[in-house]
């Protein structure tokens, strides 16, 4: 099971609101090798991981990811909280606003929602690890960190 | 310590605890990694006793016996300071 900490791994206060930085983040968020995405693909994977310590790690990491998932939902709130209605639309944010409003949905920076067909879990650990390393390297060179740069 | 220094030096040392415990994962039978990993543990348990007896609840669930605070009403970590 799993018990809930009332803290964020890392603590994030956000005082200057930059909404194309937001809309970034969504595919850390809501995309297919998004936090949430890895979460899912780990902890997915573990039950049918056959060797002790990949099992461990998919288990730990597992966890670790829903913790960065709740940071990247927490710096997106932050951002849009306050944000006015024309900011929302010069970021592109008009979309979204209008079906999401300025909750924190799951979907990545074009809308697209989240879907577990993003993950997979095959029962073979080779195919399972190679789909985890493929995914943990398309987050890494992702657009997202040289959206940052904008 | 006030409670934003107190919760960045559990930050700071769950964090260490974390990156052990993945490398431990994978490395059981380091005995160094495993003595740093008891030794950063202990020091976590009493940080965030000492938090929780000034502060209140951190964990949910039953996880944290101190009768203060209020976990409906602490600020939830998204809030904005």
């Amino acid at each position: 099971m799993w018990i809930y900490q009332k803290k964020l791994e890392f603590p994030i206060n956000i005082t200057n609101p930059d909404l194309k930085v937001a809309k970034a983040l969504m595919a850390q968020y809501g995309g297919p090798d998004s936090e949430l995405g890895a979460g899912m693909r780990y902890l997915t994977q573990r039950f049918s991981m056959p060797d002790d310590r990949i099992r461990a790690t998919l288990n730990d990491i597992g966890t670790e990811e829903i913790a960065h998932w709740e940071m990247i939902g927490t710096m997106i709130h932050q951002t849009m909280e306050n944000a006015s209605l024309s900011d929302l639309e010069a970021a592109g944010l008009l979309g979204y606003y209008t079906m999401h409003g300025k909750a924190v949905y799951p979907a990545d920076p074009n809308g697209v929602p989240f879907t577990a067909s993003y993950i997979q879990a095959t029962g073979d650990p080779l195919a399972d690890i190679a789909e985890d390393m493929a995914a943990e390297g398309a987050a890494w060179i992702s657009a997202t960190f040289e959206a940052f740069l904008l | 310590m006030d409670q934003c220094e107190l919760q960045n030096r559990i930050s700071e040392v769950q964090f260490v605890c974390i990156e052990l415990n993945l490398y431990l994962d994978t490395h059981p039978d380091d005995q160094a990694a495993r003595s740093d990993y008891y030794t950063y543990s202990r020091l976590l348990d009493e940080l965030v006793t000492e938090y929780e007896t000034e502060y209140g609840p951190l964990l949910g669930f039953g996880h944290s016996p101190a009768d203060v605070g209020c976990w409906v009403c602490s600020e939830w970590p998204w809030e904005r300071k």
